[in-house]
C-alpha cells in the first residue's frame, strides 16, 4: 500500500496515521426497516476484489473520517475524501453503480435468501 | 507405490529411477458426482475422504494453480484444540485425533510433532479466562493443563517472565498439539484421493457456476464446461468470488495475515508458545528456523502480501516475550488470504442453491481443521446431511443469533 496518503484536511501523511475500518458500502438502513435488511447489513458483504470504497479515520491527524477507495488486490489507493462529502455527493446521485449504492439498496429478492430459509417474520418492525 | 523404509531401500539399489509421480495429471471428464472447487487442504481432504468413507470416486478436484498453493502451503503449521465454545471443541478434538493417526492412514510422512502448545497468561483475569477455557477443553475429553510461572520456566526459560507490564504468570498447556508439516498435508491427501481414482485438475480456474431451475449444475472453467450432481466450493480465501458466482453473499471479508521465518539457529524452543499480551505465536521449525506470526493487517486484501507497519507490530511483540531473538535475522515473510467470517468461526453447510455446498469462513484458523473439515464436508456432500460435529457451523446461524463468537468481538470479521 502506498506509504503516503493524502488527506483532505492535514495533506500528505503517512499511513500509520491512519485507521481502517472497513468496507465503505453497507449503509445503516433505518430503525424499522425489514429484519432481512438489517440482517445484511450487520452480516453479509460484497468481499471486493478491486477498488473498494473504505471507511478511514485520520486517527493520528484531524480525526475526520474518510472515504478511500482502495484496490483490495494491488493496494493501490485512488482517491480519499472527507466521509460527509462522499455521503452528500451518494445521496445527490439518482443511485447504482457504486458499491456503496448497491449495499444502500439492500437486498435483492434472490440474494435476501442467502443465509435465511425462515427469518423470523415480521421481527425488527416497530 | 507404498511408501516405507524397506521402498527407500529397493529404490536406492535401483537409483532410484523407480519412483512414481504420487498423482496422475488427468485431463477434466465432461461429468463428475461430485466436483470441488479448491485444491487446498481442505478440498482434497474432502476428496479423500467422499472416496475413502463414502466410496463416491467419481469426483474432481479443480485448483485454479498448483495443488496447495494457497493457504495450506502458507501457514505456520499450528495443530491444537484449545477452543472454548461447545460449537468448535468437539469439532477440532476430533480433527486433532484425525492428525494422530494421519501418518499411518495416508501413508504419507506428515511430520506430526506432538510437541506441546502453550498459551501464555499475564494477569489473574487472564488466568481466570485460560483455566475455564482448559475445562471445557477437558470438558470434550481434550487435554488441557493450567501451568504456574515456575512450571513454565521450567519448560520455556528464555521468556522474559519479568517484564514490568506484562510479566508471564503462567500458561496453559496442551501437550498433544503441536505442528505439522503443511505441505505433507496437502501432498498426503491428495495421493490418498488420487489412488482412489479422484481427478486432481490443476490449473482449472472456475470462472463460472451454471444453475438450472435453482440447483447447481456444473461450472465454467478455464478448461470448459463441466457438469456435475454436486458442488462443493471449498475456496478459502476466494470463497466470496466463488460463491458470487452462484448469485450469494457471504458473511466472510478476504483479509490479509503475514507469516515470518528466521534463520535457522540450534534447538531452541520446543514447544508452541502464543504470547498473551498481543496476538503473537512461535515455534521452530526442524529446519532451525522460527516460525511466528501475529495479527491480521486489518484490513481487506486479496493480495498475499501485507504492510510493514504489520511487520514492525510482530516484531515487537516478538522481542517483549522472548528477548533473546532481538539478534536473530528474519530470513522470509509472506501473506496469505484469509477468509474471516463474522463471528470468527467456519461454515460447513447447503446453500439455498440447491446441489450446492460450501466449506468456508476458517479465518486464520484452518490449517489444524483440515482432517476434520474435510471429513464433515465429504458428510455433507455425501449424505446432504450435515455432520454431527459440524452442524453449528450453519450458514444461517448468522441470521437465526446463533453465533460462535469465541473472542465475543460480534460481526466485525477482522477482529476475530
Amino acid at each position: 500500500m502506498a506509504s503516503l496518503i493524502t488527506c483532505p484536511h492535514c495533506g500528505v501523511r503517512p499511513k500509520e496515521e491512519f485507521t481502517i475500518r472497513g468496507d465503505a458500502g453497507p449503509m445503516r438502513p433505518a430503525p424499522e426497516a425489514a429484519f432481512e435488511v438489517w440482517d445484511a447489513y450487520v452480516h453479509l458483504r460484497d468481499n471486493v476484489r478491486g477498488v473498494m470504497a473504505e471507511h478511514w479515520q485520520h486517527s493520528g491527524g484531524c480525526r475526520r473520517w474518510l472515504v478511500v477507495e482502495r484496490d483490495t488486490f494491488t493496494h493501490d489507493v485512488h482517491s480519499v475524501v472527507d466521509a460527509a462529502e462522499f455521503a452528500r455527493a451518494q445521496a445527490a446521485k439518482p443511485a447504482r453503480t457504486t458499491t456503496a449504492s448497491k449495499a444502500a439498496t439492500a437486498v435483492k429478492p434472490g440474494k435476501a435468501a442467502t443465509a435465511a430459509p425462515k427469518p423470523a417474520k415480521g421481527r425488527g418492525k416497530p | 507405490m507404498k511408501y516405507s523404509a524397506f521402498s527407500i531401500f529397493r529404490q536406492g539399489l535401483s537409483g532410484n529411477k523407480g519412483w512414481q509421480p504420487a498423482w496422475r495429471q488427468p485431463e477434466p471428464k465432461g461429468h463428475y458426482d461430485v466436483i470441488i472447487v479448491g485444491g487446498g487442504g481442505h478440498g482434497l481432504a474432502a476428496a479423500y475422504y467422499l472416496a475413502k468413507n463414502h466410496g463416491i470416486t467419481n469426483v474432481a478436484v479443480l485448483e485454479k494453480g498448483y495443488l496447495g498453493s494457497g493457504n495450506v502451503g502458507r501457514n505456520t503449521t499450528i495443530v491444537r484444540a484449545n477452543y472454548l465454545l461447545e460449537g468448535n471443541e468437539p469439532f477440532y478434538s476430533y480433527s486433532l485425533k484425525l492428525w494422530e493417526g494421519l501418518e499411518q492412514e495416508l501413508n504419507f510422512n506428515a511430520m506430526m510433532s506432538q510437541r506441546g502448545v502453550i498459551n501464555l497468561y499475564h494477569s489473574d483475569g487472564q488466568r481466570d479466562a485460560f483455566a475455564r477455557r482448559g475445562n471445557a477443553m477437558r470438558l470434550a475429553g481434550e487435554d488441557a493443563e493450567l501451568l504456574g510461572r515456575e512450571e513454565v520456566r521450567a519448560l520455556v526459560p528464555f521468556l522474559d517472565f519479568d517484564n514490568a507490564r506484562f510479566p508471564v504468570h503462567g500458561g496453559l498447556m496442551q501437550r498433544r498439539g503441536g505442528t505439522a508439516r503443511h505441505d505433507g498435508v496437502a501432498w498426503g491427501y491428495a495421493r490418498g484421493a488420487d489412488s482412489r481414482g479422484v481427478d486432481l485438475i490443476q490449473n482449472c480456474e472456475v470462472t463460472g457456476i451454471r444453475r438450472e431451475g435453482g440447483r447447481a449444475v456444473g461450472v465454467e472453467t478455464s478448461r470448459g464446461f463441466i457438469d456435475c450432481t454436486k458442488l462443493g466450493l471449498a475456496a478459502a480465501g476466494n470463497s466470496g468470488r466463488v460463491a458470487e458466482m452462484a448469485g450469494m453473499r457471504l458473511p466472510v471479508e478476504s483479509q490479509v495475515l503475514q507469516a515470518f521465518v528466521s534463520e535457522g539457529i540450534k534447538p531452541f524452543i520446543d514447544q508452541v508458545v502464543t504470547f498473551g499480551a498481543a496476538l503473537f505465536y512461535m515455534s521452530q521449525s526442524d529446519k532451525g528456523g522460527l516460525v511466528f506470526g501475529g495479527s491480521l493487517d486489518l484490513y481487506n486484501s486479496y493480495a498475499q502480501r501485507g504492510n510493514l507497519a504489520t511487520v514492525e507490530s510482530v516484531m515487537e511483540a516478538a522481542c517483549a516475550m522472548v528477548p533473546a531473538v532481538s539478534r536473530v535475522k528474519v530470513l522470509r515473510s509472506w501473506g496469505g488470504v484469509m477468509d474471516m467470517s463474522m463471528d470468527g468461526s467456519p461454515i460447513i453447510d447447503r446453500t439455498p442453491v440447491d446441489d450446492l455446498y460450501l466449506n468456508c469462513g476458517w479465518c486464520y484458523g484452518g490449517f489444524k481443521a483440515t482432517p476434520a473439515s474435510g471429513w464433515c464436508f465429504a458428510h455433507l456432500l455425501a449424505t446432504g446431511e450435515t455432520h454431527e460435529l459440524a452442524k453449528a457451523f450453519r450458514l444461517d446461524r448468522f441470521t437465526r443469533g446463533y453465533q460462535i463468537d469465541e473472542t465475543g468481538h460480534g460481526a466485525q470479521a477482522n477482529l476475530h
